[in-house]
């Protein structure tokens, strides 16, 4: 091995050699001794090395298999199309007469069974496939600050001077400033979904189902605000239009409870919240947990989804679900999740093996080579 | 003195015209100011205090990058087609702007302060009011070419050391016309000088000049005797009147200095090629998601566009869809990369400057990277072009052995005290006490042979005051043995045309000097004739062994025998030796031969040859007394730097201004040559000596090519008396295709511009990356035509340094910047490189495969907030640490197996091959971070019941997935892991969730409702257990593949970096335990004994006997100089030590800071 010559220059520094005209201290150009700027630090220097790569292998695969059953036992989930797109569905006639500005409503009913009974408290989404809410044009088709409470975006005359968010156009004013305004709001899903329950006597049990509670805390006590002021709504939203396609004006949307009216709405709130991929549910209502807790919350036998048909999605082969669901300590049920830690687990420990086996064969002869120089 | 100090220069002139002639007249300025010369001032900087802002800007958006983000920003700012909002763009290009603006103006204050530093320095120059008349004083370096008038010297001769311009060490004499010899050093007679010059234009020609002096009237011939270059250095002159010829950029010595090329390292290169093709490769992601944009609004679109504003027809929105997403993806190439690229360059340019290593205390130099641009460009460098003298030798010479008589002296055993003589030279070492003692004894043929030495030589001697001896030698062999009989007790002291006084043992002797048989390059000897008090004719010989042996009286064989054996032995050691001899002659043989000496010296035709004729005739029979060893010494440490280079498959070539027999020599000395090599061919001048076959490479230029053994070659040879410029088209083929069969490559002889073209041809043919190194202003042309050019900052001034790239005091830290720095940087370069495509095209590809589940509406997957950030802030400092502070094996390991700095020479680390591989790696990434997020949430819901699938916790999801897999790659990617590297990685792992918190918080949302709608989003996903886990299945699946690869690598195909590395972690904790300690540097063997060769190399030139026996040399009275310049000797003149050589310790003071 050649030496490194710099190893004896290392502070080598002759106390007779520090410079010129004994300036050594004041002239010194030496550079500071630190560990930085020698390139020094300590360092912890990692190597992937039998000892540590085979039981990481190991151990991932170990954990994740496990978890993967714990992800894929939990939770129930019962989804209907209720579409209507074939001829036997019982919606296919109200499929087929949809408008936008359909006065008449159109109803039809679902049956179905529960094979098994949904413990706890189930909740009840309605599921939209194939509609784009993550359109760009879609999603910036809204304004946030109108949703806010912020007046301004709601009068006529400071509109009609640009002065309220453009991003609404076209559904931003007709003669008057549409609230709320934009694409997304327009679009407001707005079947409404009942659902009961058929004793073995034949009698139907309407399922209480409760509407409140379904959008995000800050959704409904930050980001979206009545304009304050007044307290009756129809006041506040004097001047307003309502969007084109909706039939009820803002603040009318929950007829039964007044202080889910205006742009907190409830299932206007989560309808506000734009899916991220073309299929999509939205929570629709809670279907709570009886209090005696005894029975379970919604028994095993057969039911009725009363829907009332009003939106239309055939136009675009977009397809309507009802989905039932239980929710475990970790969300909703998922599959994908379940099965994609089994395998990655078992692909791990396989190749766990498959390397120390290699390791075996291989390795020794690799460990003694030497360095050829 | 201060009065007469001016500054040289004022602005440069722009010349249009072609010179064809140069006419000046001194003492008429407006005459030579009418014709607008190049003025002698230097102006490098670009910028002044009002025209930085708009031309720096101007010259930013130049770059095709800035010009390219600020087209991004101009699409933006259409409504229709901005898929992000404007600060995405608006925030990394202002950052970018200024950092570089901020470098851009510290620069240039640099060059300001440099400019105005070079343009002050001081010379005098005559009052009576012209610029063109200088001063000079001795020693000083000459800043412009000068017609030289007058000088302190008899005959108005000038000494000059031309080191600066061809490498040569030994004085050269210039003699200024009688005419001009007059005026002598009075100011009147020079203000009154009206002389006119006419001459040639400007060139690079440094030995040629022509031109004319019209003086009253009469007109005098100029040639290259009268002109002193600038660049050359003023030796035993007091002082010199010159009248500027050229100035600044018009001295042969600029033009000499090639053209200055900004310089781009090939990583620069083929980043460059990368970009082009990721930009052609963004165009087709953006055709693709264009044309799906299309077919999607002409099939679902038109459908849906009651749900959607504004529709527009297919084909329109198409096009606007190319230009969303040519904003949306532009992250494959984001502003960042360049700004990150110079950041690290810089950084590694500061580990060099401060590297203690690097350090020369003698000198008080630390390295210096001048040029912070071509870092990762040293850990690929495949030739080095060194320059000889200075650069591998310290270019001083020292008596370092002998052998008289058959004995040989000087094996290093102690110091030698000379405090017995009190003329002694206090600087002169030598180690073995005997040959003291023999002299001491009177053992009479040690006292001839430094009697010899003593004599036989054209050394000047100076005393300045009694007993302080100064000699003037043209070389500094010469001057190196004359010092050593000084010492010895044989002093030189004085010397007229025809006696020299010599003291020998304390006694003062004069002998006459009856002939000096002149040194030339073919008798290589010379021969003094002396006549000792006694009467006794001697002539003394001294010269090439091989010469000397031929003409020694057949008595000497056994001795012969011996002193070749000696001779070998110092040859071996890579001395320079010379072979001394003497011959008794009789006075009446003398007589004759003198007779018919004087005849052939005023013989009108074949002077020459009938003088060569009798010198051969009286060197004859000569009786030997021994041989001479001079070391020329080299840098401490050349040997095993150039072994440790050559180990790390680095060709070294030698360009040298200097002599065949010098050049070699020194190879052998520095194990560039071996013994074992074969000289295949040499390339002379004219003929071809041993068993060669020449190419005609430049007048008075050859080259010497060593091969390892046999492989003989066989060259169709060119023809031998035509002229062929070896440097011209057909030759330069055939000349590189021989240079590279070789091992070593020694080019002697070689022009400033000629070692410029040397390493083009390289450059232009070889593909590899050079770097030239050199110290003088002869080697700034090669540092310039060099990838990478390496100035030493020794003794010759600062030309080397001030254009060269990187600056150290010592060969030897050229080992350390290549193998540590150089690899180093190459390292942290490609692995940046690597890991930030990886990341931005990871980062990117989530947006195209987002492209089909959203319409191709170039929707964004994240959050406008992350985009902007990702690469300033999230991922910014992580990457600089990891590319500024990585090292996968320490520097102890560089050195100990030079082999790992191959791969850089391969360019293995990072090239298009690798590139692919990349993109293919982060293809693989994104599709696990787009799907399994994708499948994981898509229909699920949060423990509560309400969404998570919304666009927003999507959002948060994929980036936050995205974020953590990068750092997983970069965690995979880091070696050496320091609590920078822990700091600003987890630093960053935290800003982004500190970051994330805040903009969704309430607070942020309400302040501006507009920018930060994700309001909630972070505190309503982040408590997800599945997204959670969704986050550890993303990372794991990204990392897994990688991870067992590498394994496998490692396991069944390890590089040499993976066995230093296993084998070094192991070796450091055992080192830890203290049990075992790193090998020790074995020195290496730097000795040869096996083949004969000649040592012989003398550094000297033919003329010298001349001058000393006609007595021009000599001195009569000094002119004094006028009172008017009041200072005689510059101070540092008279604290010099007593040395034969006085040169090589003044230095310039540095240009720069």
């Amino acid at each position: 091995m050649a030496p490194s010559y710099n190893a004896k220059e290392e502070d080598g520094h002759q106390p007779g050699a520090t410079g010129h005209g004994g300036a050594g201290t004041m002239t010194n150009k030496k550079p500071d001794n630190t560990a930085f700027k020698q390139q020094r630090l300590p360092a912890w220097q990692p190597i992937l090395t039998a000892g540590t790569v085979l039981p990481a292998f190991f151990v991932i695969g170990l954990i994740f298999i496990p978890i993967g059953f714990i992800l894929i036992v939990y939770g129930l989930t019962l989804l209907i199309d209720y579409t209507g797109v074939d001829m036997s569905s019982p919606c296919y006639n109200c499929s087929q007469s949809y408008s936008w500005n359909n006065t008449q409503s159109c109803t039809c009913s679902v049956h179905f069974s529960l094979d098994q009974p949904f413990e706890s408290n189930v909740f009840m989404y309605y599921g939209l496939s194939n509609f784009y809410q993550n359109h760009r044009r879609y999603v910036k088709s809204r304004d946030d600050s109108q949703l806010n409470g912020d007046k301004t975006s709601l009068q006529y005359h400071i509109c009609t001077l640009n002065r309220c968010s453009k991003e609404c156009e076209p559904y931003r004013s007709s003669d008057k400033p549409i609230a709320p305004c934009g694409a997304i709001a327009n679009s407001l899903f707005n079947d409404t979904l009942e659902l009961y329950y058929i004793d073995p006597n034949g009698s139907r049990t309407a399922i209480p189902l409760v509407k409140k509670g379904i959008a995000w805390w800050t959704d409904k006590h930050v980001k979206f605000r009545n304009p304050s002021g007044n307290n009756n709504l129809t006041v506040v939203f004097q001047g307003t239009s309502k969007p084109v396609n909706w039939r009820k004006p803002v603040f009318e949307l929950d007829p039964l409870d007044s202080d889910n009216n205006g742009f907190i709405n409830e299932d206007f709130i989560v309808w506000m919240r734009t899916a991220a991929l073309p299929t999509f549910r939205k929570l629709y209502c809670i279907i709570q947990k009886k209090p005696n807790n005894m029975t379970p919350t919604l028994p095993r036998g057969e039911y009725i989804l009363e829907v009332t048909y009003n939106y239309p999605v055939r136009s675009f082969d977009g397809r309507k679900r009802m989905i039932l669901s239980t929710i475990s300590w970790m969300g909703g049920k998922n599959p994908f999740l379940g099965i994609a830690y089994i395998t990655v687990g078992s692909v791990c420990f396989c190749l766990g093996l498959v390397l120390l086996s290699i390791h075996y064969r291989y390795g020794k002869r690799n460990n003694s080579a030497e360095i050829s120089s | 003195m201060g009065s007469l100090l001016s500054q040289l220069g004022l602005e440069c002139g722009g010349k249009d015209v072609r010179e064809k002639e140069r006419h000046l007249r001194a003492n008429d300025r407006e005459l030579n100011l009418s014709y607008k010369y190049a003025d002698n001032a230097i102006k490098t900087s670009k910028y002044n205090i009002f025209t930085f802002l708009p031309l720096n800007l101007f010259e930013q958006f130049q770059r095709l990058a800035n010009a390219y983000f600020l087209f991004l920003l101009c699409l933006q700012s259409i409504p229709e087609v901005s898929s992000l909002p404007w600060y995405t763009t608006v925030v990394p290009l202002v950052l970018v702007l200024s950092m570089t603006m901020a470098k851009d103006s510290s620069d240039d204050m640099n060059r300001h302060r440099c400019d105005k530093q070079v343009n002050n320095r001081k010379v005098e120059i005559l009052i009576g009011g012209d610029l063109s008349l200088i001063l000079l004083y001795l020693s000083l370096l000459l800043q412009a070419d000068l017609l030289l008038l007058s000088s302190s010297e008899p005959l108005n001769l000038v000494y000059i050391e031309t080191a600066e311009l061809d490498g040569e060490t030994n004085l050269k004499v210039k003699q200024a016309l009688t005419v001009t010899g007059k005026l002598e050093d009075s100011i009147e007679k020079l203000a009154n000088f009206n002389g006119e010059v006419r001459c040639e234009p400007p060139n690079n020609r440094l030995d040629k000049f022509t031109g004319t002096l019209t003086l009253n009237g009469e007109t005098y011939s100029l040639d290259n005797e009268r002109i002193l270059l600038r660049g050359c250095t003023l030796r035993n002159t007091q002082w010199c009147f010159g009248l500027v010829v050229f100035g600044g950029p018009d001295t042969k010595l600029m033009q000499n200095c090639g053209r200055t090329t900004f310089k781009r390292t090939s990583i620069d290169r083929l980043m460059n090629v990368l970009v082009l093709n990721i930009f052609g490769f963004l165009m087709i992601m953006c055709l693709i998601l264009a044309i799906g944009n299309g077919i999607w609004e002409y099939q679902e679109g038109s459908k849906f566009a009651a749900f959607l504003p504004k529709g527009v027809n297919a084909p329109f929105s198409a096009f606007l869809t190319f230009w969303s997403y040519v904003i949306i993806l532009n992250t494959v190439v984001p502003i960042s990369l360049y700004i990150s690229v110079e950041i690290i360059r810089l950084g590694n340019s500061f580990y060099i400057n401060w590297d203690r290593k690097m350090y020369y205390p003698k000198s008080d130099t630390p390295a210096e990277a001048r040029t912070t641009t071509l870092n990762e460009e040293l850990g690929q460098i495949k030739y080095i072009f060194s320059d000889k003298t200075g650069t591998l030798t310290q270019n001083i010479m020292t008596f370092n052995k002998c052998s008289i008589n058959g004995k040989s002296y000087g094996e290093p055993w102690q110091k030698v005290d000379f405090s017995w003589n009190n003329l002694a030279d206090p600087k002169f070492c030598f180690h073995d006490n005997s040959l003291v003692e023999e002299v001491r004894e009177g053992n009479p043929e040690v006292q001839a042979f430094f009697r010899l030495l003593a004599l036989c030589h054209t050394v000047m001697p100076e005393e300045k005051k009694e007993g302080e001896l100064y000699y003037q030698a043209q070389s500094p062999d010469e001057g190196a043995l004359v010092t050593a009989a000084r010492n010895f007790g044989f002093v030189f002291r004085s010397r007229t045309p025809e006696r020299i006084t010599v003291v020998e043992m304390g006694e003062l002797v004069t002998y006459e000097l009856l002939a000096v048989l002149d040194f030339n390059n073919v008798r290589k000897r010379m021969s003094v004739i002396v006549r000792s008090p006694e009467g006794k004719l001697t002539l003394y010989c001294k010269g090439a062994d091989t010469i000397i042996f031929e003409r020694l009286n057949p008595s000497c064989s056994n001795l012969t025998e011996v002193t070749t054996e000696h001779l070998n032995e110092f040859a071996g050691e890579g001395l320079r030796t010379l072979a001394l001899a003497y011959k008794d002659i009789d006075p009446e043989y003398m007589e004759d031969w003198k007779l018919r000496h004087h005849e052939a010296n005023t013989a009108m035709d074949e002077r020459e040859e009938k003088l060569d004729a009798l010198y051969e005739e009286i060197e004859k029979g000569l009786q030997l007394l021994g041989s001479t060893a001079v070391e020329d010494k080299l840098q401490d440490g050349v040997p095993q730097t150039i072994e440790q280079l050559s180990k790390a498959d680095i060709k070294i070539w030698v360009l040298t201004g200097d002599k065949q027999e010098t050049a070699e020599n020194i190879g052998y000395s520095c194990n560039m040559l071996r013994d074992e090599m074969n000289e295949v061919f040499i390339v002379l001048k004219h003929h071809s000596t041993w068993n060669s076959i020449s190419l005609v490479f430049h007048e008075q230029s050859f080259i010497t090519f060593l091969l390892p053994i046999p492989p003989h070659l066989t060259l169709p040879p060119p023809s031998l008396s035509t002229q062929a410029f070896a440097l011209e088209k057909d030759m330069e083929m055939e000349l590189l295709r021989t240079a590279c069969m070789c091992q070593t490559v020694i080019c002697c002889r070689v022009t400033p511009l000629q070692k410029a073209q040397v390493v083009e041809l390289v450059k232009k043919y070889k593909q590899a990356v050079t770097l030239a190194v050199g110290d003088g202003a002869n080697d700034v042309s090669m540092i310039k035509a060099a990838h990478i050019g390496v100035g030493i900052s020794g003794q010759e001034g600062m030309q080397a340094v001030l254009s060269s790239d990187y600056s150290f005091a010592q060969f030897r830290y050229l080992q350390r910047l290549l193998l540590v720095h150089g690899r180093w940087s190459y390292l942290r370069m490609c692995k940046f490189l690597r890991y930030f495509f990886y990341k931005n095209f990871t980062f990117t590809f989530v947006h195209f495969w987002y492209g089909f589940f959203c319409g191709f509406s170039a929707q964004t997957v994240y959050d406008e907030w992350f985009i902007t950030l990702y690469n300033l802030v999230y991922t910014a400092l992580p990457v600089l640490s990891l590319s500024l502070l990585d090292q996968d094996v320490n520097d102890w390991w560089s050195f100990q197996y030079p082999q790992l700095y191959t791969p850089g020479q391969l360019n293995q680390y990072f090239s298009k091959r690798a590139f692919v591989y990349t993109v293919l790696h982060s293809g693989y990434s994104s599709l696990v971070l787009f799907f399994i997020p994708w499948a994981a949430m898509y229909d699920t819901v949060r423990d509560d019941g309400k969404e998570i699938v919304d666009y927003q916790s999507f959002a948060l999801l994929a980036q936050t997935c995205l974020l953590i897999a990068v750092s997983i790659q970069l965690g995979l990617d880091t070696h050496y892991w320091t609590a920078v590297n822990q700091f600003f990685l987890w630093g960053s792992l935290s800003v982004y969730f500190a970051v994330i918190f805040t903009m969704y918080s309430n607070g942020m949302f309400l302040t501006l409702i507009s920018s930060f709608p994700f309001i909630g989003t972070a505190r309503n996903s982040l408590n997800q257990p599945n997204v959670w886990l969704t986050m550890l299945l993303t990372s794991i699946l990204c990392v897994l593949p990688v991870v067992a690869y590498r394994f496998l690598r490692i396991l069944l195909w390890p590089t040499i970096n993976d066995k230093v590395r296993g084998r070094g972690s192991t070796h450091l904790s055992l080192v830890r335990q203290d049990k075992v300690l790193p090998p020790a540097p074995r020195r290496v063997q730097a000795r040869r004994t096996s083949t004969r060769r000649s040592g012989y190399a003398f550094s000297h030139a033919q003329g010298y006997g001349d001058l000393v026996t006609s007595g021009k040399f000599l001195r009569r009275t000094p002119k004094s100089r006028p009172a008017l310049f009041s200072q005689t000797d510059s101070p540092l003149a008279q604290t010099q030590p007593q040395s034969y050589r006085t040169i090589s310790e003044w230095e310039e003071p540095p240009l720069s800071p």
